[in-house]
């Protein structure tokens, strides 16, 4: 099989310190699908933004159809018939579908909308794409704007399609019309790169598996040769334990009820209808759903920064002693007191949960700055603990007191998850806890998690991946359109029907 | 009504300088750039124009009416480029922050016009350029007669104040219409696409806000040339009308069309405090003039929010206003 790319002894530097890749040499083939396979951090991106002229290599040479190319721009890629789509999609937000196809074409041939749209609408037929053209962006679902993406790239003739992490905000059902076209352009000789973390997809529809470590290439193998564990293996350099032990909940006890919860946007959505559900000390709760469909909402309603509509109630059981608290009207100060602790992992970490600019110290001090008497602050307790989460979760920082933002995101996350285990919640509510975190950080996390629920703690855990919500929670809850659409146990439920609840609403949802 | 003849033939020529000076900016901040220089560049424009036709005036003993115009609007594009030049160099290329570099260069515009003004006066309390002003204020002969209040209101301006029209018209089919006018917005809402489309970003950025800078200036010529009557004293008030004009871009919500009906409507409320009470035939105090030449700011936060509340996307701002743009950020 002929080479549509191969590169030779790629090396990438940011400034002087960050190697993001190092010697890297491989080849794509025609025709095929290759899965470049990685943990976060370990340069995937950055390897293929070279390829579509996002960035230029320091060293090394790009060979496309076996002649040496200079890309050095976008264009420069585009000319060559190579085609990138960005986890964060490269779309204008107030322009429509057509509008985005026509951004950057070649001049000289006329500027003609309706052309395009005549031209981009033969290409959504032969791939079945159902896309409305003229419809904006800001209107569209995350998977009209991929398919917008890919329709794109098809429009400018590429041959070469690179994806990255196309998966991560999709369905298991929009994934698999997704692999369907990627199979479909196989068929047609095109070469298709797909990053991703995930090994499932990897096994499912790649011909072959080229993995990177930390910037390095440490090696391709055939996919029908591969297993999960010699993959991962590869990718994080030792054996990982790719279980998630999961204990039966031990004496479970009702620690949240609620009923009836209504939050209606600002701008007069519903964005929660009616939700009712209980949470138990020791067992983890998990909430599945399209992100965007209620979750903010619902654990920052329990939080007490989130006004909801009349009649709603959420009743807090307190350990040990009796007598149900009414947390909607408390202040969110009272309800972390009691025991409530929502560590919320938006898209950016360091919006809610942290401050960037501050060390892992001052941070820690966020929670206890007006604890005892003096008329300043005190700084050891913090520092203490600071020092205690830097040893136990293994942060790495340079000092505690580096600007947490200058941390990689898993690092960031630790710091985060820790200040909250520490404060010895009785509910804790986690949110997309392990988004853009490497494998070994991510079961790091899982485990506390584990550890909190065996220690009786309640734990809510949002999450996006469907198999690790079917590992590691006992109950799933599955929010869509703002509406609760089944409870599953999570040992008996299977990934099939947790997305078919994410997507389709039962018929009266909400009454489950 | 010879009353509200009277109001509208000050609000016309009035709205003619901040509507220059708003479409330059809405031109500049298309492409991302928010230059908050407008009174600077406007005060560059302003008096190099008059700087021109000054020394063009002294030197001929017999200046050319058409010349005088060419010198003029020369001069005053150059300059006003250059402001833009200043500005694109040190926002894009060394990436500064805008709103100070903005601030900045208004403070330099007038501070180096009223400089070489006080020179050119030198000792004088004002300098004129009166064959200038003829050609800039220069009407169609015979207008009011023929048209009656037609006439006056409409065909009884220097040619700068039907060049604004049409410009608002041509710039709005340049946006809309033309494969460049697609890439400048999406330069300016999202440069990161328009790069990975292809789009050079910067090759966009640079003549956008140079040519924007240009704009603006004229507005600035205008106001010394045909408003003020050519005459050149140094002066603060191009400041308050580069800020007016500012303002003017927001009220628009970035459209030119919108500039042309919003630039006389500032003038109508400018002019509010002269006009009204005769209008209305009530009395007002003479201090309560500056308070409802406010009126202005006060629509245009009237309109921000109201569009703040409508949420629709297409009069936001451009989504990547005043942010500078680097390839390999990460």
């Amino acid at each position: 099989m002929e080479n549509a790319i191969e590169l030779r002894h790629i090396t990438k530097t940011f400034g002087k310190k960050v190697t993001a890749n190092k010697d890297v040499s491989l080849e794509v083939r025609k025709g095929e699908i290759l899965s470049l396979l990685g943990e976060n951090g370990s340069g995937k991106t950055t390897l293929m933004n070279m390829i579509a002229g996002i960035y230029y290599p320091d060293e090394g040479e790009i060979l496309v159809n076996g002649q040496p190319a200079e890309i050095r721009s976008p264009k420069d890629a585009f000319d060559l018939g190579i085609a990138m789509i960005h986890q964060h999609f490269k779309l204008v937000d107030v322009f429509t579908a057509v509008e985005n196809i026509a951004l950057g074409l070649e001049k000289g041939q006329k500027y003609d909308l309706k052309e395009i749209r005549k031209k981009a609408g033969e290409i959504c037929r032969k791939y079945h794409f159902d896309l409305n053209l003229d419809q904006k962006i800001y209107e569209m679902s995350v998977s009209q704007k991929q398919t917008l993406e890919i329709v794109k790239a098809l429009f400018r003739g590429a041959d070469i399609l690179i994806l990255d992490e196309p998966t991560a905000v999709l369905t298991p059902q929009e994934t698999e019309k997704l692999f369907d076209v990627l199979r479909n352009m196989r068929k047609d000789n095109k070469s298709v790169v797909l990053i991703t973390h995930k090994l499932r997809e990897v096994m499912e529809i790649s011909n072959r598996v080229a993995i990177l470590r930390k910037g390095e290439y440490v090696g391709t193998v055939e996919t029908k040769d591969a297993t999960e564990s010699l993959l991962t293996e590869m990718m994080v350099g030792q054996k990982v334990e790719l279980n998630i032990r999961r204990s039966t909940p031990e004496n479970p006890l009702k620690r949240l009820e609620i009923r009836n919860l209504s939050v209606t946007s600002r701008e007069g959505i519903k964005v929660l209808d009616n939700i009712s559900f209980d949470v138990y000390s020791g067992e983890i709760l998990g909430i599945a759903g399209i992100s965007g469909n209620g979750q903010k909402e619902l654990l920052e309603a329990v939080a007490g920064l989130q006004t909801v509509e009349e009649g709603g109630s959420i009743k807090y059981y307190p350990e040990g002693r009796g007598g149900a608290m009414q947390l909607l009207g408390m202040t969110p100060r009272k309800i972390r007191d009691a025991g409530i602790h929502l560590s919320f992992v938006p898209e950016d970490r360091l919006g809610m949960g942290l401050v960037g600019s501050m060390g892992m110290t001052d941070n820690m001090m966020l929670k206890s700055y007006d604890s005892g008497k003096s008329f300043l602050t005190d700084r050891k307790g913090p520092r203490e603990l600071a020092e205690k989460v830097k040893e136990e979760l293994g942060v790495v920082t340079p000092g505690i007191n580096t600007p947490v933002s200058r941390l990689s995101g898993g690092n960031v996350q630790k710091v985060l998850v820790g200040r909250e285990i520490a404060a010895n919640p009785v509910v804790l509510m986690t949110a997309y806890a392990v988004r853009g975190l490497d494998i070994n950080t991510s079961y790091t996390i899982y485990n506390l998690l584990n550890e909190q629920k065996e220690r009786g703690v309640a734990v809510i855990y949002v999450g996006e991946d469907l198999d690790v919500l079917l590992d590691l929670c006992d109950r799933i809850l599955v929010l869509c359109g703002g509406k609760e659409n089944g409870v599953l146990d999570g040992r008996a439920a299977t990934k099939e029907q947790v997305g078919l609840l994410m997507t389709n609403l039962k018929k009266g949802g909400g009454e489950a | 009504m010879e009353n509200l003849i009277a109001w509208i033939l000050r609000a016309i020529p009035f709205g003619t300088i901040i509507m220059f000076g708003a479409m330059g900016e809405t031109m500049t901040e298309k492409s991302g750039n928010l230059n908050l220089g407008v009174p600077g560049i406007m005060y560059l424009g302003g008096f190099a124009g008059f700087a021109s036709a000054y020394f063009y005036e002294t030197a001929t003993p017999d200046p050319v009416p058409a010349l005088c115009i060419l010198i003029a609007l020369t001069a005053c594009i150059a300059a006003s480029m250059l402001g833009g030049l200043i500005f694109s160099f040190l926002t894009i290329t060394l990436r500064a922050n805008q709103n100070v570099t903005g601030l900045a260069l208004t403070i330099f515009g007038k501070g180096v016009a009223n400089f070489f003004g006080v020179m050119i006066l030198d000792g004088a309390t004002y300098s004129a350029v009166p064959s200038t002003y003829a050609a800039f204020s220069a009407k169609l002969p015979g207008v009011t007669q023929t048209f009656g209040v037609f006439g006056r209101l409409v065909l009884n301006y220097g040619f700068l104040v039907y060049a604004a029209v049409l410009l608002a018209v041509i710039l709005h089919l340049f946006l809309k219409k033309t494969r460049t006018g697609l890439n400048l917005r999406a330069v300016g809402e999202n440069p990161g696409t328009a790069d990975a489309a292809g789009v050079r970003v910067i090759r966009y950025k640079y003549p956008a806000t140079c040519i924007g800078a240009g704009i603006s200036g004229i507005g600035g010529l205008y106001y010394v040339l045909d408003y003020s009557q050519g005459i050149w004293a140094t002066t603060s008030q191009i400041e308050a009308l580069g800020w007016l004009a500012v303002a003017l871009v927001i009220f628009t919500t970035w459209k030119p069309l919108n500039a042309i009906w919003g630039a006389y409507l500032f003038g109508m409320l400018y002019w509010l405090y002269m006009f009204l009470p005769d209008v209305l035939g009530i009395h007002v105090a003479s201090y309560m003039t500056d308070l409802i030449q406010m009126v202005p700011y006060v629509v245009t936060i009237l309109v921000l929010i109201v569009a703040s509340f409508r949420k629709k996307k297409e009069n936001q701002p451009p989504a990547s206003l005043g942010l500078s743009y680097f390839r390999e950020e990460r």
